[in-house]
């Protein structure tokens, strides 16, 4: 759906599995880019979810990035070897809070 | 649209608000069979229904105004029905849940005072009301994870919550199934007694024939309820919100001020800024105030994202409590005036409705009488 114009300079985890983007771009456009279309499954009904807006408004590109719930890809930049993954449900606090 | 007398839209009842109270009582008309529209201002209304925090609750209601606590009684009793009917007519589900509902303590000295208004309200003949002590409350709510400050609650049976625009969606969408009708757009300018009925011309240039007319127009009822001689004092109270991201369910039971919804977000509550200007802005003071109160009751949410807050506009009355009537100089022409319109909207849909088709208010609005507030100046009860 969507090709990137230039090149990649490092990568990091999207659900342990190693995806190319450029440092401080952000996360939603770099998984998107590798034709990533989910980021996350509602705490409602569990349906999959993307980025709508791409400029913080909507939460529906909800990720975890490095143990952190409930981050917009869209305002986070990429950082080589950041660990992301799906937001599953709603944020829980004692999985995250207990650390 | 500029409608000449001959081609005027006619309806037997216009109520002039399509908020909480206004579109209550217009579905609750529509549905009694009457021939029904909604005018509604545009979007510059300052919309009370933009604010509404979602309880459904009786157990601060009508302290010192023995009616007004039977009528929220009455509308508790009438809520499972109705949420039935809007999560049908909404098409997704208004979230009631009628758990029972808390308000928390965080001192001494508000423990006492919630002894004092809990006794007040026995002396009443409220009785569901009781206290709970902290490990009442987590009997109440195992694994609830309570700030060490929270030494107790009141807690009513009967008390619960809704998601307001839910609610609303679901009347407004059960008056257009009924045939009624929702103008938005512009203020009422005239109302004037015209044949049978009463002729509503807008600032817009629209005009509605109306055998009868209900006043529902929030902060701005004082305004119009003078067209139809009533004299219903009513001034702007602010309430801040915020809401929080979703969240794993960590608040089983709505309380003042702080509930979570059906949603999995956080709702925090809520200001009283009586300084009487017709705006809605929020204060980082205030919504930091509301924030720390809310982290004393539940320390996780220090670590939770606030994605929104707002302000919208209580209509107040002097005393705080509804003000109904049905116009002496006006004959048909009816005011319906609250800041609680979610818990009444059952009985507004109900009852209200029903002794407005038949020309004659319930019982119970003979105490809630706008005429109590001629030559007084009372104290706002205390809202949540």
């Amino acid at each position: 759906m969507f090709r990137r114009t230039t090149p990649t300079d490092c990568s990091f985890l999207w659900e342990g599995r190693e995806v190319p983007g450029q440092a401080g771009e952000s996360l939603a456009a770099a998984l998107l880019a590798a034709g990533i279309l989910a980021f996350r499954e509602t705490p409602v009904s569990g349906a999959a979810r993307g980025p709508l807006c791409l400029m913080g408004a909507c939460f529906d590109c909800l990720v975890e990035v490095d143990g952190a719930q409930n981050q917009q890809a869209c305002m986070t930049p990429v950082r080589a070897g950041m660990r992301v993954s799906m937001q599953r449900g709603a944020r829980h606090f004692d999985s995250e809070d207990a650390a | 649209m500029r409608a000449t007398l001959a081609t005027m839209e006619r309806y037997d009842v216009a109520i002039i608000g399509g908020g909480m109270v206004g579109t209550a009582i217009g579905f609750g008309c529509a549905e009694g069979g009457a021939r029904v529209v909604v005018l509604d201002e545009g979007d510059v209304a300052l919309r009370a229904a933009r604010g509404n925090f979602g309880l459904v609750w009786g157990q601060s209601k009508g302290d010192g105004m023995p009616p007004y606590a039977e009528w929220t009684r009455l509308s508790i009793r009438m809520w499972p029905q109705l949420a039935a009917r809007v999560s049908a007519l909404a098409g997704r589900d208004v979230h009631y849940r009628n758990s029972g509902g808390l308000n928390f303590c965080l001192d001494a000295q508000e423990w006492e005072a919630r002894r004092a208004f809990v006794h007040r309200r026995h002396n009443e003949g409220y009785g569901t009301l009781r206290l709970l002590d902290r490990a009442e409350l987590l009997e109440l709510m195992p694994g609830c994870p309570l700030g060490p400050r929270v030494i107790g609650a009141s807690f009513d049976p009967a008390d619960g919550h809704a998601d307001p625009l839910t609610l609303l969606r679901g009347m407004h969408a059960g008056l257009r199934a009924a045939g009624g009708q929702h103008w938005p757009g512009a203020a009422v300018q005239a109302i004037e007694a015209s044949g049978d009925g009463y002729r509503i011309t807008r600032e817009d240039g629209a005009v509605v024939q109306a055998g009868k007319v209900v006043v529902a127009a929030g902060v701005a009822t004082t305004r119009i309820a003078a067209m139809v001689g009533l004299d219903v004092p009513v001034r702007p109270v602010r309430g801040q919100n915020i809401v929080t991201e979703r969240l794993a369910p960590i608040l089983p039971l709505p309380a003042s001020a702080i509930r979570q919804t059906g949603d999995g977000t956080v709702q925090i509550g809520v200001t009283s800024e009586d300084d009487g200007i017709l705006e809605t802005p929020t204060t980082t003071a205030a919504l930091a105030k509301m924030a720390a109160r809310a982290i004393l009751v539940l320390p996780a949410l220090a670590e939770a994202r606030m994605v929104r807050g707002w302000a919208a506009l209580r209509p107040m009355t002097p005393d705080g409590f509804p003000a109904y009537a049905e116009s002496a100089t006006h004959p048909g022409c009816f005011v319906a005036v609250c800041h609680s319109g979610v818990t009444l909207a059952a009985a507004h849909a109900g009852p209200l409705a029903a002794g407005i088709l038949a020309g004659a208010l319930p019982d119970f609005a003979r105490d809630l009488h706008p005429r109590r507030f001629i030559g007084r100046t009372g104290n706002s009860e205390a809202h949540v």
